[in-house]
């Protein structure tokens, strides 16, 4: 059996506010090997991002225990470089934050940027550099501290469509050869069957895992490969279903 | 500032835009030389030139000139506008870091500014001249009495201008930075400090405004020298021209300080480019 890098185990969540409480979670389970790739897919307002910041340490559940077998690495909705320093210096953020801005991680984490096809803009300012770029600048920043687990909350949402498909498989063939364990949210099904090993499905507040579905690309996992493969389209229908319910 | 070497690269339209648009400049300067030498020509001729206004009520252009040259001639032109500017850029000084403090203690604990923030309101709605005559008394008629009215001035607005800069940070960059598990005091200085440049500069800019509101109030009400001193003095016995002729030294030294805050904005954002 694989080693478990995060486990929610019965997780509820309870948001307090001065109108009432809403319970986010309830009795939510879930687990992710070391080295998968799991899609979270829930209807909108479910409480998917509750859920990464649980698995990020950021809020504490109100019952049940979230346990993580590493460091975490958090990926947002859109890039948030910071403008005023350049790429480079972005990427250096995270070690900043955590006291590790030592040569030798410098070092490693400008290579990654490199080996990704950042090289030649370290030196720019995020806004000269597009959309797709910037974005995968994000990733490179979350990747340099090296964690054992990525957080990708919808990191695609907001690029148009075409970047979008082109970044998917980007971040997909970066994060498979890091050989990083992944945990996606997203609304986007398609994003989804062709990004993730298995797929869960959420419930409506307050969320549980409703379905599990492990995907059955063989051993394609170039999410433009996946959406030509006469299974992606089964995949679809079958997770609109359950979405919808 | 890039594309300038590749000038000889545009179009001839670019050329022509270009072109069009140094042409506009220029006029727009011209015209406001042209409005300054008409209103001053107006000022003279109605006054010394064809007498229609008395200038013992209106002083003009010439006599203003006179009298900054006889104050220069009797040594006291530099004194007056010596002691305004130090009580000035004291104050303004003493009210933007005081402010930006305030601001920073506000921001870092939101019980305390739900705490203070109905006595913030007051403060900054109350009329600062209405505590002249406490001013007089706990610090006396001397320099102190006018910085402290000039921090009082500006202190509310600096505060504000960067508490609702500081609260507006991107919370999805505060979010980022929680995630890598960064202590208050690292998204303090890694980026609530610097997102933050842009609102600081025009607190500088309103400070630079509020201070000058301040030392001449302050001077009003207590002082024996400096620009406020010779207005409410001129004032007093009459001498309208040396009331005009501070007031325009007056206008030079604000219109001055102010452009010095454009010049550090300009080197602050060329360096946060380059």
């Amino acid at each position: 059996m694989k080693k478990q890098m995060l486990r929610f185990s019965r997780v509820s969540l309870i948001y307090h506010t001065k109108h009432g409480e809403t319970t986010a979670a309830e009795n939510l389970s879930l687990t992710v090997d070391e080295g998968e790739f799991v899609a979270i897919i829930g209807p909108s307002g479910c409480g998917k991002t509750t859920l990464l910041s649980l698995a990020a340490g950021l809020l504490k559940p109100s019952a049940g225990t979230v346990e993580t077998g590493g460091s975490c690495g958090y990926m947002l909705q859109k890039d948030e470089l910071f403008p005023w320093r350049t790429i480079e210096k972005n990427i250096y953020l995270p070690l900043e934050v955590k006291r590790q801005n030592t040569p030798e991680h410098r070092e490693r984490a400008r290579s990654l940027a490199v080996k990704y096809g950042l090289g030649d803009f370290l030196q720019s300012y995020p806004s000269e550099l597009s959309g797709g770029m910037r974005q995968r600048a994000a990733l490179i920043r979350t990747l340099a501290t090296d964690p054992d687990i990525l957080l990708l909350d919808e990191p695609f949402s907001a690029l148009d469509y075409q970047t979008r498909l082109n970044v998917c498989d980007d971040v997909s063939a970066i994060i498979r050869s890091e050989g990083k364990t992944a945990l996606l949210i997203t609304h986007d099904i398609s994003e989804a069957i062709s990004l993730a090993d298995r797929v869960l499905v959420l419930t409506k507040r307050p969320a549980h895992v409703a379905y599990e579905h492990r995907m059955d690309f063989g051993d394609v996992q170039k999410p433009l490969r996946r959406r030509e493969m006469p299974q992606f389209s089964g995949w679809f229908e079958t997770l609109w279903k359950e979405l919808n319910q | 500032m890039k594309y300038a070497k590749e000038k000889q690269l545009f179009s001839h339209e670019h050329m022509l835009y270009l072109k069009r648009r140094r042409r506009r400049q220029a006029v727009v300067w011209t015209l406001r030389v042209a409005l300054l030498v008409f209103l001053l020509a107006a000022w003279e001729l109605v006054t010394t030139v064809f007498g229609w206004v008395d200038p013992f009520f209106m002083s003009s252009p010439s006599r203003i000139a006179r009298t900054i040259a006889s104050l220069y001639a009797e040594g006291t032109l530099f004194y007056h506008i010596g002691v305004t500017l130090a009580e000035t850029l004291v104050g303004f000084a003493i009210a933007v870091i005081v402010g930006y403090g305030v601001a920073l203690a506000l921001w870092a604990s939101e019980t305390l500014r739900k705490v203070l923030e109905p006595y913030i309101v007051v403060l900054n709605a109350l009329p600062k001249i209405a505590l002249g005559p406490l001013i007089i008394i706990w610090f006396g008629t001397g320099s102190e009495a006018i910085v402290f009215m000039t921090v009082l001035v500006g202190v509310i607005v600096a505060t504000l201008h960067m508490l609702s800069a500081f609260i507006a940070t991107d919370k999805n960059k505060v979010l980022l930075l929680r995630s890598m598990g960064a202590s208050k005091w690292q998204i303090l200085y890694k980026l609530v400090v610097p997102s933050s440049l842009a609102s600081f500069i025009s607190m500088l800019k309103v400070a630079v405004g509020m201070s000058w509101i301040g030392s001449i109030m302050g001077e009003y009400i207590v002082s024996r020298a400096g620009l406020g001193y010779l207005i409410v003095y001129g004032g007093q016995v009459f001498k309208l021209d040396l009331v005009m002729s501070a007031t325009v030294i007056l206008c030079i030294l604000a219109a001055g300080m102010y452009f010095l805050v454009v010049l550090l904005e300009k080197a602050i954002v060329k360096n946060a480019e380059s």
